[in-house]
């Protein structure tokens, strides 16, 4: 298994979502698919379960859904780019850029690391203005994987 | 200034980081040094006890129990949801900043006492140690600041109005010789003499509460909840003997550190639930109560009777003495013993039959009076030109004192007096016998025991009086504004957190 937080099928670009839950459906299933979480629907349900406690919402129009669970493999990024935006009650309006982090609910400690790595990064604007600005699926991997090396 | 903090959140991963992360840029971007203990899912990362230490201030941007808060104890500290560091780190840090300026040693920061977990490492050796005291002390002071400016204006604008309400100066002395219970019995809201008496008496009260409140606070910085009632009972017995604003300082003290130390008591189990109700308070109470009562109240009244007696038997002798002598008293303790002695024995005077108008008696009124004026104004005029020196709590202090020392309310000085005692006390005096002394040498003359500018037609040779007044104050900003910076100088070489906090608000 590689030892990559993303790769560009963890990516979706311009999706249009009704609601959080359906992004969040959508990028567990590219996680599912991508062999890092054994249980889409599970990992989705304990998102959700994080989400019910307090919305992720950022500024920056970010949606940051998390979870630590059972259905985890590997510690993972899951991005998606929403035009339209897609509400995560956030401080300045819908989010247009959703990160779903997903880390197993018991594992090394190097793997965790990487996630606080990442979620350093997160607050960083030009971070995310780098992902945001990036042309395509491949493009937003590598600005990733860069950051967290 | 240099902080510390803690993050947290729900499942330890994103924001617990993101918050960390978030502090420490806002804090360099300020020039500030943030440090962050991430309690996530990698685990704790403690942050070196020693690191603690020496922080001014504390944030816990924590959405679970803060683990190993007693670590934290005895600093200035601002508890906030982790999702608001992330959100708004600057508003946080700008709430931080204004948490060490005020120097309030929150509960939230107070040692945990009540948990039965073993003694927290409360008294750490060096530096750490003193920094405590000061923000123990910064505790009191800045909950009873509001309590000087409320009461302290309320009498100055009793003072002010009843020059009308009276038609002349004779007004400020007329308005404290009414009984104020009859007065509130037959009340007549057209009376504007009636309102003068209320808002002296609503000041008067305000100030009922100085001691007390900067006692009761000292004592629940040291020992949380537990120290309240012993701090505040101890003050209350601090001003019924007559000890004054430092009498307060010694039962803040002895009461957190009696209240502390019971509170740790290892008790059965029956026991422990009425502790904190019944048992603490009771007990601490009780000893503080024997401390200031019966343990030092008699040392103070013997002092005060020795005192009297010697004033009068210098009578006699040099007049200009004589007045160095009471206003280094009038400025030593701030309505203290001390200064009471000085008040008294010029207030007896005006008393005496068939009194010449340049008699002594009248010079040592204005003598007492113009030297009990210096203190405040000397803060408000330090606070003024040298801004960087105090905290952003006393500086608005500043202001009103200006209005307190002119209407001779020596109280004015008492928050400086009480956070930074040996160095605004030396100044008070010498200022203030400097103004004793030469208002003796002008020989200005007072028939009013108070008042200060309010009943300028009643002084005679007002001019020389008000010069006195401005040198005095002169004195005393100078001296204490060298104090405090030499204190600033040498706490930066030893690297002393407190001062340096001082030093960073300039």
């Amino acid at each position: 298994m590689t030892s990559q937080l993303i790769t560009a099928d963890l990516v979706a670009v311009n999706v249009s979502a009704a609601d959080k839950g359906a992004v969040i459906d959508l990028l567990a299933q590219r996680l599912a698919d991508a062999g890092r979480v054994t249980d889409a629907a599970a990992f989705a349900a304990d998102v959700r379960a994080r989400e019910a406690v307090t919305a992720t919402g950022m500024p920056g129009a970010i949606g940051l859904p998390h979870a630590k669970s059972a259905a985890v493999l590997v510690p993972s990024l899951a991005v998606a780019t929403v035009p339209d935006g897609v509400d995560f009650e956030g401080p300045d309006g819908a989010a247009t850029l959703v990160f779903l982090i997903a880390a197993p609910a018991e594992g090394a400690d190097e793997h965790l690391k990487i996630l606080a790595k990442l979620a350093r990064k997160l607050v960083s604007p030009a971070f995310t203005g780098a992902v945001r600005d990036a042309a395509d699926a491949e493009t937003v991997a590598s600005v990733v994987t860069e950051a967290v090396a | 200034m240099k902080f510390v903090a803690v993050t947290s959140c729900p499942t330890g991963i994103a924001h617990t980081y993101m918050a960390a992360e978030a502090l420490e840029q806002i804090g360099r971007a300020g020039g500030h040094e943030v440090v962050v203990e991430t309690q996530g899912s990698i685990g704790t990362d403690a942050i070196d006890q020693s690191v603690i230490d020496a922080a001014d201030g504390v944030i816990f941007a924590a959405d679970l129990e803060v683990k190993g808060r007693e670590r934290f104890a005895g600093k200035p500290t601002v508890d906030v949801g982790v999702k608001r560091a992330v959100h708004e780190p600057q508003k946080v840090l700008d709430e931080a900043i204004a948490a060490v300026e005020s120097g309030v040693v929150t509960s939230a920061a107070a040692s945990t006492s009540s948990g039965g977990s073993g003694p927290a490492t409360k008294v750490d050796p060096g530096a750490s140690t003193l920094s405590r005291v000061r923000q123990w002390l910064m505790t009191g002071v800045s909950y009873m600041i509001p309590f000087v400016a409320a009461g302290g204006i309320l009498i100055a604008l009793s003072f002010m109005l009843s020059q009308l309400a009276w038609g002349g100066a004779d007004g400020a002395i007329e308005v404290t010789a009414v009984d104020a219970a009859s007065v509130l019995a037959n009340f007549d809201p057209t009376s504007l003499q009636h309102w003068c008496v209320v808002l002296l008496k609503t000041g008067q009260l305000a100030f009922g509460f100085l001691v007390p409140v900067l006692s009761g606070f000292i004592a629940y910085a040291i020992a949380d909840r537990p120290g309240l009632v012993p701090g505040f009972v101890g003050g209350a017995a601090a001003g019924f003997v007559g000890a004054g604003f430092l009498g307060g300082l010694v039962t803040g003290f002895a009461a957190g550190f009696l209240a502390l130390w019971i509170s740790r008591w290892r008790v059965p189990k029956g026991v422990r639930g009425v502790m904190p109700v019944v048992v603490i308070p009771l007990l601490s109470s009780l000893g503080i109560g024997i401390l200031m009562l019966v343990v030092l109240g008699r040392p103070i009244a013997a002092l005060m009777d020795g005192l009297g007696t010697w004033l009068s038997s210098l009578s006699g002798g040099s007049i200009v003495l004589l007045g160095i002598l009471l206003g280094a008293m009038m400025g030593f303790d701030l309505g203290g013993p001390i200064n009471k002695v000085a008040y008294t024995f010029a207030v007896t005077g005006l008393a005496t039959e068939g009194l010449a108008a340049d008699a002594a008696q009248y010079k040592i009124m204005a003598a007492v009076m113009a030297a009990g004026m210096v203190a405040p104004l000397a803060m408000a005029l330090a606070t003024t030109v040298r801004k960087g020196l105090f905290t952003e709590i006393e500086r608005e202090n500043g202001k009103a004192a200006w209005l307190l020392g002119a209407s001779f309310i020596s109280e004015g000085a008492i928050p400086f007096a009480a956070a930074d005692p040996w160095r605004v006390i030396v100044s008070s005096v010498v200022g203030s016998a400097a103004t004793g002394g030469l208002v003796m040498a002008f020989g200005s003359t007072l028939v009013a025991p108070h008042g200060g500018i309010w009943v300028l037609p009643l002084i005679g040779s007002w001019l020389g009086f008000l010069a006195a007044v401005v040198v005095g104050t002169l004195i005393t900003a100078a001296v204490v504004i060298l104090l405090k910076t030499l204190r600033d100088r040498s706490a930066v070489r030893a690297q002393d957190v407190v001062a340096e906090g001082a030093l960073v608000t300039a």
